[in-house]
C-alpha cells in the first residue's frame, strides 16, 4: 500500500503513539483488503461498544487509549448494553453497569457522539452522494452502501476506530465501482419484512463482497432495514445493487424452498415467552405504525421495544410512547436486541421477534430459542 | 503471496500450528496457553513464540484478546500466516506485534522449533537460522 510522506511519518510514531497505533491497523487492513492507498472519510460509526461483546479486554484497551486519543470526523456509536433509565429493572450485575459505564465515558472523552443506535442513517442527515464513510455496524454499512449513496467498506471495530482518529480509510474493494459476480432473483411472493429478513440472510451467504438483487418490488423502510439486518449477520457481504446484472452473473433464485431452509435454521420454537421488536432499532416511523396498529390492543405477554434514544424523545413528545406503555410494552433506548445482556436463557425459554438479525444473536449468543413471526402476525397472536 | 501486515523486528522459536486460532475464547489472556482441546497447540503456550498458523477464524474482538495477551505479557514475539484475516491483522496492530502473510510453500517448510528472525525493513524479511 502506498502512503504519503505524512502518513509514513504517522506510522512511524512521530506524531504520538495514538496516531502510530492508527496507521498501524489501517494499513494492517489495507494490506489485508488489497488497498491501494488510505483515502479521507468524512463519518465514522463505531461498534464495539456493548461490554456484552467486547468484555474486559475493550474496557481496558478503550480506558487506556480514551487519555489521548481523540476523533478527527464526525464520529458516531452504536448500541450499548442498557438503557441507563431503567436498567434498575432487569436485575444487571453492578459489574456489568460499571464496565459499560466506563466504556460509555472512553469514548465520550475521545470526541465520539454518543448516540447508541445501529440505524445512523435514520437519525442523522445523510451526505451529499458518493461521501465516503466508514461504518462499522454491518447492517448501516450495507444500508450506506445501498439505500443512501454512500461509500464505506464492511469496517471492523478497529478498522472505524483508526478512521475516526485519522479521518482515513484504506481504498478497498467496496469504495470502488464494483460488479457483482451473483444475482438473485426474488422469486417469493407477497413478502413481509420476515421475508426480506430471510432474503438479506441468503443473499449475505451467496454474496462475497456485493450482489445484484432482481425482481423485488417496492419496499418499506422496515423491509429495508430488515433485509439489510439479514444480510450483516451472514456473510462478509455489504452492498446489494437492484437489478438483473450484467448477462454473464451468475443466477441464483430465493424460492419458497431456500426461505423455508432459512426458517428453518433460525426458528427453533413455537411459542415466546417474550417478544422483541427492534434489531435494528425501530425508528420513528416503524414507532408509529406499530402505535397506529395497536390502537386499543393490548400484549398478552412482556413486549420489549428497542430504539434510539432520539427517536424515544420525540415519539414521547409525539404521544407514541403513551400508546405503547398502554398496551404492555417496555421500550427501552441505547441498546437492542442483538447481543443485550437483559434476555438471559435462565428466566427466559424462547422469544418471539421478527428479526433475522435478531433471531440469529438470540439463538447463538443468548442461547434460547427463537419463534420467527411478522410483525402483522404477532400483532394478530400476541394482543387482545 | 509474501505481504508485511504489521512491521518489526525480532527473533524467536517456531510454534506452529496447522489449526486456525480462534483467539476469542480459545487462548488463555493470563498464560497465553491454548485452553481448545480440539486444537493441535492445546496445552502449549503461545507467549515469546514465533506464532505460525493458516489464519485466524472468528468474532473480530479476537482483536482485543490479542492487545490483552499483549498487555500481559504472554503474547506470541511475531505472527506468521498463510492468509491475511482482519481479526489478527488489527489485533496485531493494536499491540504491535509483527505479522507478515507467507506462500502456502513456504508455510510448509517451516517446522515447529526452528528458530527465526523476523525484520520488516530487510529485504528478506523472514531469515531461517
Amino acid at each position: 500500500m502506498e502512503l504519503t510522506r505524512e502518513e509514513e511519518s504517522a506510522l512511524k510514531g512521530e506524531q504520538g503513539e495514538i496516531l502510530q497505533m492508527a496507521y498501524r491497523i489501517l494499513v494492517a487492513t489495507g494490506e489485508a483488503t488489497n488497498a491501494e492507498k488510505l483515502i479521507p472519510i468524512e463519518w465514522a460509526h463505531l461498534s464495539g461498544v456493548n461490554y456484552n461483546t467486547i468484555g474486559d479486554a475493550g474496557e481496558e484497551f478503550l480506558s487506556g487509549i480514551s487519555k489521548d486519543a481523540r476523533v478527527k470526523v464526525k464520529t458516531t456509536l452504536n448500541p450499548m448494553g442498557f438503557d441507563i433509565d431503567n436498567v434498575s429493572n432487569y436485575g444487571l450485575d453492578e459489574n456489568f453497569i460499571s464496565k459499560q459505564l466506563s466504556i460509555r465515558n472512553s469514548y465520550k472523552t475521545m470526541g465520539v457522539t454518543p448516540s447508541f443506535s445501529c440505524i445512523p442513517y435514520e437519525i442523522f442527515d445523510i451526505p451529499k452522494d458518493g461521501t465516503q464513510v466508514a461504518f462499522a455496524e454491518s447492517n448501516a454499512a450495507i444500508h450506506a452502501n445501498s439505500y443512501d449513496n454512500l461509500k464505506t467498506n464492511k469496517e471492523s471495530s478497529f478498522s472505524a476506530l483508526a478512521s475516526a482518529i485519522t479521518g482515513k480509510s484504506p481504498y478497498s474493494s467496496l469504495r470502488k465501482e464494483n460488479t457483482p459476480n451473483v444475482t438473485i432473483r426474488m422469486k417469493v411472493n407477497d413478502p413481509n419484512e420476515l421475508t426480506y429478513g430471510m432474503l438479506g440472510f441468503f443473499a449475505g451467504k451467496v454474496g462475497d463482497t456485493s450482489v445484484n438483487i432482481s425482481s423485488l418490488a417496492d419496499m418499506d423502510k422496515r423491509q429495508c432495514k430488515a433485509m439489510c439486518g439479514g444480510m450483516g449477520t451472514s456473510g462478509t457481504c455489504a452492498k446489494f445493487l437492484f437489478g438483473d446484472g450484467d448477462s454473464d452473473c451468475e443466477k441464483v433464485d430465493f424460492d419458497e424452498k431456500e426461505m423455508q431452509n432459512i426458517h428453518d435454521e433460525l426458528n427453533t420454537a413455537e411459542k415466546g415467552d417474550l417478544i422483541t421488536l427492534g434489531s435494528p432499532q425501530l425508528g420513528l416511523d416503524e414507532i408509529s405504525d406499530l402505535a397506529g396498529k395497536l390502537k386499543g390492543r393490548s400484549f398478552q405477554k412482556r413486549c420489549m421495544i428497542f430504539c434510539p434514544r432520539t427517536v424515544k424523545k420525540q415519539a414521547r413528545k409525539i404521544g407514541y410512547t403513551n400508546e405503547l406503555e398502554r398496551a404492555g410494552c417496555e421500550i427501552l433506548s441505547d441498546c437492542c436486541t442483538c447481543l443485550t445482556p437483559l434476555i438471559n436463557k435462565d428466566n427466559v425459554d424462547a422469544v418471539t421477534t421478527n428479526s433475522i438479525k435478531g433471531a440469529f444473536y438470540l439463538k447463538n449468543s443468548n442461547g434460547v430459542d427463537v419463534n420467527l413471526k411478522s410483525l402483522s402476525q404477532i400483532i394478530e397472536d400476541e394482543t387482545k | 503471496m509474501k505481504k508485511i501486515l504489521v512491521q518489526g523486528k525480532t527473533q524467536g522459536i517456531v510454534l506452529k500450528s496447522n489449526d486456525p486460532i480462534n483467539f476469542l475464547g480459545t487462548v488463555d489472556k493470563k498464560t497465553g496457553i491454548i485452553s481448545d482441546k480440539n486444537h493441535d497447540l492445546f496445552e502449549k503456550s503461545i507467549k515469546n513464540t514465533i506464532l505460525v498458523f493458516p489464519s485466524g477464524v472468528g468474532s473480530s474482538v479476537g482483536a482485543y484478546t490479542i492487545y490483552s495477551i499483549k498487555s500481559n505479557e504472554t503474547a506470541p514475539l511475531a505472527m506468521i500466516c498463510q492468509k491475511a484475516d482482519l481479526t489478527v491483522a488489527t489485533g496485531c496492530a493494536l499491540a504491535n506485534i509483527p505479522l507478515i502473510t507467507i506462500t502456502d510453500e513456504e508455510f510448509s517448510s517451516i517446522e515447529n522449533g526452528m528458530k527465526i528472525s523476523v525484520d520488516t525493513d530487510s529485504s528478506n524479511p523472514i531469515h531461517y537460522q
